[in-house]
């Protein structure tokens, strides 16, 4: 069986799955059960001066009837005590030596107030720290979360106060809310952080209520924009997390967070470069019980794969993340409908014609024949078709072979290299109105 | 409990049920309940909104499948139902009784992912039981043209080419010889697909467009309409139960599939006469109706005897499913030969050859359904300019939505017609 222990920052954790900050991380209650049912670690919800939340707090988006694919939430930190959080998690830590847990703070940008909360809680036993500079509602407004992630001097600023007095690994959480998190990610570093964890959640307002023009979460009426999470961000933490992973003055081990729902998500994330993954929408909606699989696939993944660490796994696929000029032109595809798997609705026809390349033919139903066929020279391999096709590997892309070495448009506007040729027939929509 | 209950097999032909009225009830109840909000959404939802759908090809009137499913699933039912209804007018019958499993749920492209196909029937209720329980109306009537039509017989048929005709502006008076309008779907589906409310209520939807109904009115010649309207339609469906031609036909104890079924819908259950063993002749869909009904009025034994094998019936194979299913026996291969009464004139037997051999199937109530004969009493020239048909008269019997299609399509004919000379 593969090896999933994790050592991250120089912290230990059975294996890289964590509990991301938020409402499952409330309680001693909570973290123990989370760790009874296997999840490696625990970010504490933040801890900071105890706020008070409003009524209605969370909202969902849905697609079809999969519930919950989108999620957002207008709550604050934790609204308990800080020693009360510190008793709990010195709890947690003295009766789960081996799991990891990580503080999350958020305390005014002061000096000498952040001295005191890391202090207060190192004493507790705690792995680790992590900043809370990326939550985007509410405490932005009072000069903290995602106030201070958002720039680039603040953020080192703290960093650099809390290292003054941090003698365990200090994680920075860092907002998407920003035209480059590289950014950010270098002022971390530069202000000493031992790793990054991101995205936090992404500015959003999930819906209106159509009856009451009410946005949603509502709250007597109103509402306020909120932190966006769930399966619907995912391929933006993950381009991310390969984007600061990839930054070479980063360099600092980056725990992945955003719409990690199964072990596929959580070996994307590794892919990219991710050391450890924080969970949070997922077990809102399911449990912790969601664990168990999270392992137990990541598991047989690696084992049917040949890899027995996480370490043969992560940044596997940074190298293939480059920019789009250097990608190659002379790369040809061509779609491929199996007609025997084909089940005729015609999806496929109706998007290339509309939505893309005019690259289907349509044939008569009445024969009992083929009802599509890809006009060849029209096709430009964009894969739409493949994507709309309800029937899997009904619709492969194929690749076109052709004599020409691989160029890219970084050297053929260079003058470097040639184009294999291509079809003159894109772009060919003709429409008749009918009647 | 009735006087059925001890009843000796053969003393008497027909008696009132000898179920419970909660039994009875339960047993009328609808086969296909409607969804719940939910189950609907889930199942719009899975919907793959084919282009140039299979289902809309399948449907006689083409209703657009994917696009009043697309409509349930975005919360937009009133915009659903209009679909379904400016298509069909009889789409509250059509999602009830229609033969989806050979049209449109048949052709649905998920047979060929080895996936149920999509409930389009329960769909199209759940659309259209929306804009019904809302008294929602969809269609106005036109502009009037000053042109009349007449329409004999207020069948789906005859009430569909109204509600087209009066959309497009044209007075319709329709001449009804029942007492109530519908034709089959009010008299003549089985109780447990449609019952008469709600194919009344369908109706109420088209003659609140101003159609002119009169009822009880039978036209005995087209002639005289020819002379006050601009047009005539007709749609007057078939003649009665063909007759079987052997003896001991007339017994009491021998009545016709649509007698028996239209007495039922119409009557509270207890007060249809059912025996305690019953015989169907015939092997159609409406046989099937008559069997099914006999047994869940509480016939100890209800069987249809066909003349040909398994493999020959006429009813859809759903339908031999469901009568197998409600316990209804076959008898294949079995030639009726003879009705036996027991002297004091009820029915004792029925005497079949089979393979050249007589038997006698002991039963105490035949139930002929060996189809329906041509209305011989009303004739019309086929090819007169302001003539036009549909429905069971003119395609010799076929479903609702076959009546429908061809109802449009001569509401178009006839508009035409009126409005270019």
């Amino acid at each position: 069986m593969a090896d999933l222990r994790t050592s991250f920052a120089g912290i230990e954790s059975p294996n890289p799955f964590w509990l991301a900050s938020g409402p499952p991380t409330n309680t001693y209650g909570q973290v123990a059960k989370a760790f009874d049912q296997g999840w490696g670690g625990a970010v504490w919800k933040t801890i900071g001066e105890p706020i008070i939340n409003v009524f209605s707090r969370y909202g969902s988006v849905d697609l079809g009837q999969n519930r919950m694919m989108g999620f957002n939430n207008i709550e604050l930190i934790s609204d308990r005590p800080i020693a009360e959080n510190l008793k709990e998690i010195a709890d947690v830590k003295r009766n789960y030596p081996k799991h990891a847990v990580i503080a999350s703070l958020m305390v005014e940008s002061k000096r000498e107030t952040w001295h005191e909360m890391v202090k207060q809680t190192e004493d507790t036993g705690a792995d680790g720290i992590e900043l809370n500079f990326g939550c985007p509602h509410g405490m932005s407004e009072r000069g903290m979360g995602s106030a201070v992630g958002q720039v680039p001097d603040y953020t080192c600023q703290i960093v650099e106060w809390v290292k003054e007095v941090a003698t365990i690994p200090v994680i920075v959480k860092l907002t998407p809310n920003v035209t480059d998190i590289t950014y950010i990610a270098r002022a971390a570093v530069k202000g000493g952080a031992d790793a990054l964890s991101l995205i936090n959640t992404i500015n959003s307002i999930v819906g209106v209520d159509l009856s009451t023009f009410e946005p949603q979460p509502s709250v007597a009426g109103k509402s306020s924009h909120g932190g966006y999470c769930g399966p619907a961000v995912k391929p933006i933490a993950l381009h991310l997390v390969s984007a600061v992973a990839a930054d070479p003055s980063v360099k600092i081990p980056i725990s992945g967070i955003g719409g990690i729902s199964s072990w596929r998500d959580a070996a994307e994330f590794i892919a990219l470069g991710a050391g450890t993954l924080q969970v949070c929408t997922a077990v809102m909606h399911y449990g912790f019980r969601i664990v168990e699989d999270l392992i137990d696939g990541l598991s047989n993944w690696m084992d049917e794969r040949g890899h027995r660490t996480l370490a043969d796994v992560r940044g596997r696929a940074l190298p293939r993340v480059t920019k789009w000029e250097e990608l190659d032109l002379n790369y040809h595809l061509l779609a491929h409908i199996d007609q025997d798997k084909c089940i005729k609705c015609e999806l496929c026809w109706t998007a290339c014609e509309d939505g893309a390349h005019q690259a289907i033919r349509r044939l008569a139903r009445d024969n009992g024949g083929p009802v599509v066929e890809i006009i060849e020279e029209a096709c430009v391999g964009c894969n739409l078709c493949a994507a709309v096709c309800p029937v899997r590997d009904c619709i492969t892309m194929r690749k076109v072979p052709n004599d020409y070495p691989a160029v890219s448009w970084k050297e053929y506007a260079a003058g470097k290299g040639k184009l294999a040729p291509r079809s003159e027939q894109f772009h060919t929509a003709t429409w008749t109105k009918s009647r | 409990m009735s006087s059925g209950c001890g009843l000796e097999l053969g003393a008497r032909s027909g008696e009132h049920s000898v179920l419970s009225d909660e039994q009875l009830t339960r047993n009328f109840a609808e086969i296909a309940p409607p969804l719940t909000n939910d189950a609907a959404l889930l199942e719009a939802n899975q919907c793959l909104y084919c282009h140039d759908a299979p289902c809309t090809i399948a449907c006689p009137t083409h209703i657009d499948v994917p696009a009043f499913i697309k409509k349930i699933a975005t919360g937009n039912l009133r915009g659903s139902a209009r679909v379904i209804l400016d298509a069909n007018p009889f789409g509250h019958s059509c999602a009830r009784a229609c033969p989806v499993e050979v049209l449109c749920e048949g052709a649905c492209v998920l047979n060929d992912r080895d996936e149920q196909p999509i409930k389009i029937a329960l769909l199209q209720r759940h659309a259209t039981d929306y804009v019904l329980e809302k008294k929602v109306k969809l269609f106005e009537a036109g502009k009037p043209t000053g042109k009349r039509v007449a329409i004999v017989g207020a069948g789906p048929a005859g009430l569909s080419c109204a509600r087209n005709l009066r959309i497009m502006g044209h007075a319709v008076t329709v001449f009804e010889s029942r007492s109530q309008p519908g034709g089959l779907n009010t008299y003549g589906i089985a109780e447990y697909k449609l019952k008469a409310d709600v194919a009344l209520a369908e109706v109420q939807d088209i003659l609140d467009l101003g159609v002119e109904l009169k009822t009880g009115v039978t036209v005995e010649s087209i002639d005289g309409l020819l002379t006050q309207y601009d047009a005539v339609f007709v749609g007057v469906g078939l003649g009665s139960t063909k007759r079987l031609g052997i003896p001991g036909e007339d017994l009491p104890g021998v009545v016709d599939a649509l007698t028996f079924i239209e007495h039922l819908k119409t009557h509270p259950y207890r007060e249809t006469d059912v025996g305690r063993h019953v015989v169907v002749i015939g092997a159609g869909n409406t046989a099937i109706d008559a069997v099914t009904q006999a047994k869940r009025l509480g016939a100890a034994a209800a069987t249809i005897v066909y003349r040909r094998g398994e493999a020959d019936m006429p009813c859809y194979h759903y339908e031999y499913e469901l009568a197998k299913r409600d316990g209804c026996g076959f008898r294949f291969n079995a030639a009726p030969q003879r009705i036996i009464g027991n002297g004091s004139g009820a029915v004792s037997g029925l005497e079949v050859r089979t393979g050249g051999v007589s038997e006698t199937i002991p039963c105490d109530m035949v139930i002929v359904a060996i189809g329906q004969g041509d209305r011989t009493e009303l004739t019309w020239p086929k090819d007169h300019p302001k003539i036009f048909t549909g429905g069971d008269c003119a395609n010799g019997g076929a479903e609702i939505v076959n009546a429908a299609a061809e109802g449009i399509a001569a509401a178009k004919r006839i508009h035409e017609r009126l409005t270019n000379g």
